[in-house]
């Protein structure tokens, strides 16, 4: 049953999760490394790694969008596990890197909020767009970017990529989700733009007290957002910090951590290839 | 005057086309082939159903549905099995080919001395048509061509209404933008499933249709539908440029209209008929290319 789970257990509950990706004649990849991850409800999650670490693959795993090859996810007190992307939309919102992807361009943006606002319902015969809505979409765009309230008429194409970011986050939260996945959503904006986005995800994950997951490039951000900082390395993670802990992180400290990931990759790299010249 | 009238109500029968098309290729940017055998099997099913005295209007509803299903069919061989739209569509219309045959029996039948819907229509709008000074045959063409606006009005009507609802909003959302419709809980396989189901309906209604206004079904019937409904559709968007829903849908019906006049106005300037397809391929291909070509000449003369 929806609603039944109480804000104090574990929203989210990820258990040897395992994704395998295998290149056409390559090797297989372990892009999701056996991750057991643990998330009470309200935490603000952010989540770093170098490309290739699979981060987007973990984020995709719990949207749906890609599928486990072993191990389990619980979301809300649900097994989600075997649900498709479009199920597990009943409790996720998601934003995405691309703001063409999250929003559909020859829409209006009221149009745009009418589908969110059916997410995970019935989308049924009743009129799409009513009075009720306007005024809600209107008051609720307006209080985060004043003067988008006026363009609810207009195709959302005709907006900014920052204002489509910022419609999207407002459609992905427009009913409150369990869990909220925003994969990337600043890395296509421009730096004044990407702050806007920032401040409005900050502001919304706070007022509706959301579980939220956010994927960045940006060490800024992941320094000053959030309750707790996953780094994410070869499918594992391989940095999980909360608390005061969290809050003392600096970029500085993040580009550090980052440098010896790196580092010891190459080791590895070195040695490995020592080793297969010596015994092939 | 009768033929003035009868290109008229060709182009408003073939309209339904355009607007099934526009909700395949515009909506779901789906190309759909299966509109050629759509519009046969639409003409084929309500023709033997009349042939076997069913009530015309029950016939013409038996045309639309059988559409709807072998739309579906084209639906789900693209979402379910992953087959790519264009041969989803030629894998569903090389079907059709044997099921139209198959349904009619033989590769054409007449409908003489059957009452169709048109006959049903010419009776009941014949006074209307008389009052406004049509005489003789014409009044009849007329009353005919009443029927046709009346009955396209309603389906831009419907089509408009439907597409504003929360499901109808949700599948140009899908068509649009799937990772956002699945994104925001959609189904999107399902939601294509329901729009080719649509679109096909409309199409074989107006093979339904056109069989009964020209007295016969024929299997070779829907050759070149599609791309009937794509020109239609360009031409519409040509003339009105960038509009909201009903505009769009308004205008796609208009190109139907429009195009079909130039095509008569083509024949009576001396057109060999044989060479109608390749006008009409000329005609989308122009539609395609002008306006990219105008946008480049005045990117052009803004940099200059």
């Amino acid at each position: 049953m929806l609603g039944a789970h109480t804000p104090t257990q574990q929203m989210l509950e990820l258990h040897n999760a395992t994704v395998t990706f295998s290149a056409p004649g390559g090797p297989l990849v372990r892009a999701v490394d056996g991750v057991s991850l643990t998330i009470p409800g309200g935490q603000f999650v952010v989540v770093i790694g170098t490309n290739g670490s699979g981060k987007s693959t973990l984020l995709g795993s719990i949207a749906g969008t890609v599928r486990l090859d072993g191990g389990s996810i619980h979301l809300a007190g649900h097994d989600i596990t075997r649900w498709r992307e479009d199920q597990r939309a009943r409790l996720v919102g998601r934003v995405f890197q691309d703001p063409r992807a999250g929003t559909a361009a020859s829409l209006t943006v009221l149009e745009n909020i009418a589908v969110a606002a059916c997410r995970g319902r019935r989308a049924g015969l009743s009129w799409a767009t009513s009075r009720s809505l306007r005024a809600e979409a209107a008051s609720r765009l307006g209080g985060i970017v004043p003067g988008l309230e006026t363009r609810l008429d207009q195709p959302i194409g005709s907006l900014s990529g920052g204002q489509r970011q910022i419609v999207t986050l407002v459609m992905a939260t427009w009913r409150r989700p369990d869990l909220l996945l925003l994969d990337e959503h600043t890395a296509a904006l421009d730096p004044a733009a990407a702050d806007r986005v920032v401040q409005a995800t900050a502001r919304l994950v706070r007022e509706q007290n959301l579980t939220a997951l956010m994927v960045t490039h940006s060490l800024a951000q992941a320094a000053s957002l959030g309750d707790r900082l996953l780094l994410v390395h070869r499918g594992r993670i391989a940095l999980d910090v909360h608390g005061a802990a969290k809050r003392r992180l600096s970029p500085d400290d993040l580009a550090f951590r980052f440098d010896r990931l790196r580092s010891a990759d190459q080791l590895d790299e070195a040695a490995a290839r020592s080793l297969s010249e010596l015994y092939v | 005057m009768i033929t003035l009238l009868s290109t008229w109500t060709f182009g408003v029968a073939l309209g339904f086309v355009a607007l099934g098309v526009f909700v395949s290729y515009k909506l779901f940017s789906f190309p759909d082939i299966t509109t050629d055998g759509s519009f046969t099997l639409g003409a084929v099913v309500a023709t033997v159903l009349l042939v076997a005295g069913v009530d015309p209007a029950l016939a013409t509803l038996g045309g639309m549905l059988a559409g709807a299903v072998a739309g579906s069919c084209t639906g789900m061989l693209h979402a379910i099995l992953g087959i790519e739209p264009l041969l989803s569509g030629i894998l569903m219309t090389t079907a059709l080919a044997s099921i139209n045959l198959v349904v009619l029996g033989r590769s054409n039948v007449p409908l003489s001395g059957v009452k169709t819907l048109l006959d049903r229509a010419e009776t009941t709008l014949l006074p209307a048509a008389r009052l406004l000074a049509f005489e003789g045959a014409a009044a009849g063409e007329a009353a005919r061509l009443g029927f046709m606006l009346l009955a396209a009005a309603g389906a831009v009507l419907v089509l408009y209404l439907f597409f504003r609802t929360r499901l109808g909003t949700a599948m140009r959302a899908g068509g649009d933008t799937p990772t956002m419709a699945r994104a925001l809980g959609r189904n999107t396989g399902a939601l294509t499933v329901s729009g080719l189901a649509i679109a096909n309906s409309l199409t074989a209604l107006s093979g339904a249709i056109v069989a009964q206004y020209q007295g016969f079904a024929d299997v070779q019937m829907g050759i070149g539908m599609v791309v009937w409904g794509m020109a239609s559709v360009y031409l519409g968007a040509a003339l009105v440029g960038q509009v909201r829903l009903g505009g769009a849908l308004l205008a796609t019906f208009a190109g139907s209209v429009i195009f079909r006049q130039l095509v008569a106005a083509a024949l009576r300037a001396g057109l060999d008929p044989d060479w109608l397809k390749f006008a009409t391929a000329v005609v989308v291909l122009t539609a395609l290319v002008a306006p990219r070509l105008l946008v480049r000449r005045h990117q052009a003369s803004v940099a200059r």
